[in-house]
């Protein structure tokens, strides 16, 4: 290692990054400042320019356009090997001819350190695995040889570690138990993370700060909370979580409240909630918000009446329906199963309603569509 | 990543050698074929003369040998994929922690030196051998039928001398099959006849390809395998071709014939590997 | 009788193999046998056992000094192919450039021109520029019809390399140098033993080639070549066996070295 860069410290900057490949823009002018010391999530579908942001930040691609900086130091033009950043890979890249051990003191070894034992049984130590040393990597476990590539990461104490979709083999359980020990594993040595996944729970559930990605541009940046509970776009509403997007007009105000009609029916909607530019806006409403009651019964906040139940999924600890609403859009509400009454039947009339703070608004213009499912075909394209 | 000249400081030494030593010789090669004895000179003196009849002489001349080259060649590949093919696949999918040594053993012949087991197939298949008389005895072949000196020898023994041509480069493509295909293919109503034919070998033909030039194209040219197990009657075009270079210093006959020979290789080749859709060949 | 059947059918490709070696060995194991035939000179039909041949291998005239030439031609055409060779397979294999497609049909082009052809060609090329066929004519010669196998042996295993090794090397501080020696390097190495090793079989075992360019020099299979006609010596048998014994042995206790090596 040689120059400033390596002894650099601080928060990451991304200044107006750009990669295209001949036509084919991956990331698109991005600008983001990563915190020291955060647990920050890149989140989005596949193709969305996530895993191109992070092996620029690595230095195993070159940015078209833009500039990286660690703290006050530009690296943009540095070496893979000259920035103190490491990465755990997706599929690990375990070098199979060198033991686990010699796996870990890699980087060690390259940066010409003496007296490496220490460091690298203390790493082993971290992620629980120090009878594996003189092993290789072909005779571990999937969730074994994740374990070692964050060992071999994280023994070099790089300003930031990068972690490209790294449970995405591994199976479900094995994938919660990584999760929290990641994030105790982050607090522990007190590094950078940035993590790279398709996974919204995963994101939601270790990073301090996620930031949702979409055809090679931020879509929306906050804390996850932030982001289930106040989306900015359709595209978020709908890759965190679930959402209900229903067209609507403001029509009115309320002191600190927009009146909304909603396919006639009036709603309220707190103004700092909403993200729309002029007076066409989607009110949006998460599922496990509404509460669904018989059309004769009377419920307070908003509520949308002549609903008519479609169809009942009961799942345990909720049960999920879909409600058609007389402007023939299909609602869906989660409702918890804690008051001991039986679920509505298919073809029930029922009313929705709920709390008018879990109101929040989009633009009208926009694709009420945006990040659901992605379609089969539309994933081939990517890959 | 790397600097732009990379590729090119790593290519220059080899590219350079078969330059000099490949496309070179080739360019001299086809510049005598067109030569004519020198007028008043020695034996094996000549003059660039540009007499293209060269060609049609030559080829007249040896179209037999021509046609017997190409002949035994096509057989002898024919017999090397039939031979050969079971092998690979039983090496790449039953081999088991003994691949290697069997893939070891597939080449380990050539160290006993294949003139030596050439001439052991002679022995063992002449007058003196325990073959002979054990199908006369049997009554397979007649008394007077013998099994060297004919064109069965001289196909066999280059049938078994290019085998590990053959194999190898099938055991390569067959060995990078997923198994699992086979048994998807079983699982979707395949018998193993059709699971072979729609799955196995077209995933197995880059080899079945590699396979084939590499036994056809050394058999095309071959003459030891006819010096040693053939008859006057079973000569091939390399025999002629060594024979014109070494004891009639015939140079530009010789000549003529290789390039002929390359050619006619060349052609061939490329039409098939055009026919067989493989484009990446090396 | 259901039983011994259905253990033929299921075995029926593993009995296929060894009826294919045994082909396979037939001649080897007549090369084996008549080594230790008790004839003076012509060693066509069987005389007796004795292990004089054995003790005394270099007792035909010539052939232990044939053998020495086959020795040193292939050592220095295997160093020399698998040297360029694997210089070409990872220009080939590492690097986007122009004309690899150029590249890759001069690479072919060796391997599609009969040996015979090669040889002429090659032994016409040195008889203009005044050069008598001998021990280097022989090296070069070898050199060119190996190097294209070891190239294509070393692509393969450059191909089958995960790029993203090379990546995390770079990740982990070692810089181009480093990362080749320490990870593409040793992940390469058994694709370059292996080219080595067929580079090594194919030059000890060409006549045709060598036959032309080799001048009064004599090699292992050209001296078998020219006694043919007049006997071959037990000697010959001996050391044909001897090598294939020497060469099977090598490579199975390297297997075994290196099994052992990946379990401990």
């Amino acid at each position: 290692m040689t120059g400033v860069a390596s002894s650099a410290r601080g928060d990451l900057k991304l200044t107006n990054i750009t990669k295209s490949y001949g036509d084919f823009t991956a990331v698109n002018d991005l600008s983001l400042v990563i915190p020291e010391g955060s647990f920050f999530a890149l989140l989005g579908p596949s193709g969305c320019g996530k895993t191109t942001t992070l092996r620029m930040i690595a230095g195993l691609e070159e940015p078209t356009h833009g500039k990286i900086a660690l703290g006050s130091t530009d690296i943009t033009d540095t070496k893979p090997y000259q920035r103190p950043i490491n990465t755990v890979f997706q599929n690990y890249a375990l070098f199979p001819h060198l033991t686990i051990f010699e796996n870990i003191a890699f980087g060690l070894r390259r940066r010409g350190l003496k007296d490496i034992d220490d460091a690298v049984n203390k790493a082993l130590d971290l992620v629980e695995l120090p009878h594996l040393a003189q092993r290789k990597p072909t005779q571990l476990s999937g969730g074994q040889q994740q374990r070692i590539a964050l060992a071999r990461a994280i023994v070099n104490r790089p300003a930031l570690l990068l972690l490209d979709e790294p449970l995405g083999a591994l199976d479900l359980k094995l994938r919660r138990q990584m999760q929290i020990e990641l994030k105790w594993i982050q607090r522990e040595v007190g590094i950078t993370f940035v993590h790279v996944t398709h996974d919204q729970e995963e994101a939601m559930t270790m990073a301090d700060t996620i930031a949702v990605m979409n055809e090679g541009e931020i879509e929306q940046m906050g804390s996850p909370a932030e982001l289930y509970d106040n989306p900015k776009t359709a595209f978020v509403a709908n890759f965190l979580g679930q959402s209900n997007l229903i067209k609507g007009t403001i029509s009115g105000s309320d002191g600190n409240n927009h009146v909304v009609d909603l396919f006639g029916q009036k709603i309220s909607l707190q103004k700092d909630r909403s993200h729309a530019v002029d007076n066409s806006i989607l009110a949006g409403i998460r599922p496990e918000k509404f509460r669904i009651s018989r059309l004769e019964t009377a419920t307070s906040g908003n509520i949308l009446t002549g609903g008519k139940v479609e169809d009942v999924s009961y799942i345990g600890v909720s049960t999920q329906y879909q409600v058609l609403m007389p402007w023939g859009q299909e609602l869906m509400v989660f409702e918890q199963n804690d008051d001991g009454v039986a679920p509505f039947s298919v073809g029930e009339g029922v009313n929705i309603s709920w709390e008018p703070i879990f109101t929040f608004a989009l633009r009208g213009d926009e694709d009420a569509e945006a990040g659901t499912e992605v379609s089969p075909d539309e994933d081939l394209d990517e890959e | 990543m790397r600097k732009i000249g990379t590729p090119y400081l790593l290519l220059i030494p080899g590219m350079g050698f078969l330059l000099i030593f490949f496309l070179l010789p080739i360019f001299n090669l086809a510049q005598t074929s067109t030569q004519t004895p020198r007028v008043g000179g020695d034996t094996g003196q000549y003059e660039q003369t540009f007499r293209f009849a060269n060609y049609l002489d030559a080829i007249l001349e040896n179209r037999e040998q021509f046609g017997r080259s190409f002949l035994y060649a096509l057989i002898t590949t024919i017999l090397a994929l039939a031979i050969a093919y079971p092998l690979a696949y039983a090496i790449a999918f039953k081999g088991g922690r003994f691949k290697n040594v069997m893939l070891v053993l597939v080449i380990a012949p050539f160290f006993v030196s294949f003139l030596l087991r050439t001439i052991a197939w002679k022995q063992i298949l002449g007058e003196e051998g325990f073959v002979v008389p054990a199908l006369r005895s049997l009554h397979i072949i007649s008394e007077s039928t013998t099994l060297t000196s004919s064109a069965f020898a001289v196909v066999m023994g280059m049938t078994y001398n290019f085998l590990p041509f053959m194999t190898l480069p099938l055991y390569a493509s067959i060995d990078r099959i997923d198994p699992r295909t086979l048994e998807a293919s079983g699982d979707l109503y395949a018998n193993g006849f059709t699971t072979f034919r729609k799955v196995t070998l077209p995933l197995s033909m880059p080899g079945v390809v590699a396979g084939t030039l590499l036994t056809f194209i050394p058999a095309a040219g071959d003459y030891v395998n006819a010096a040693i197990l053939g008859s006057p009657q079973t000569k091939m075009l390399g025999n002629v071709i060594e024979s014109r270079y070494f004891r009639i210093v015939d140079y530009p006959t010789a000549s003529a014939l290789s390039f002929t020979l390359m050619a006619a290789i060349l052609i061939l080749v490329t039409i098939y590997v055009r026919k067989a859709g493989t484009e990446e060949l090396v | 009788m259901k039983t011994i059947s259905r253990w033929f059918g299921r075995n029926l490709i593993r009995i296929y193999a060894v009826i294919a070696f045994t082909y396979l060995f037939i001649p080897v194991a007549y090369t084996f046998v008549f080594s230790f035939n008790d004839s003076a000179k012509s060693n066509l039909i069987w005389k007796g056992f004795t292990f004089a041949n054995w003790q005394n291998p270099c007792g035909a005239p010539q052939v232990c000094n044939a053998l020495g030439n086959s020795i040193k031609i292939g050592f220095l055409a295997t160093l020399f192919s698998t040297i360029l060779g694997t210089m070409i397979a990872f220009a080939i294999g590492r690097h986007k450039f122009k004309g690899r497609s150029t590249t890759n049909l001069l690479i072919f082009l060796p391997m599609a021109t009969p040996e015979i052809v090669l040889g002429a060609s090659l032994l016409s090329l040195f008889l203009v520029f005044q050069i008598n066929p001998g021990f280097w004519p022989t090296v070069i010669a070898h050199v060119l019809f190996c190097m294209s196998f070891v190239v294509v042996t070393v692509k393969a295993r450059i191909a089958s390399l995960d790029p993203r090794l090379e990546q995390a090397a770079m990740d982990l501080y070692a810089n181009e140098r480093e990362t080749f020696r320490r990870v593409t390097l040793p992940l390469v190495a058994p694709g370059i033993a292996a080219a080595a090793l067929l580079a090594f079989s194919l030059s000890f075992d060409d006549f045709i080639i060598t036959n032309f360019n080799s001048g009064t020099m004599t090699t292992f299979p050209k001296f078998i070549y020219v006694s043919a006609a007049r006997g071959i010596p037990a000697q010959a048998n001996v050391i044909g066996s001897a090598m294939f014994i020497l060469a099977l042995t090598i490579v199975i206790l390297g297997q075994f070295v290196g099994r052992k090596r990946k379990v401990s």
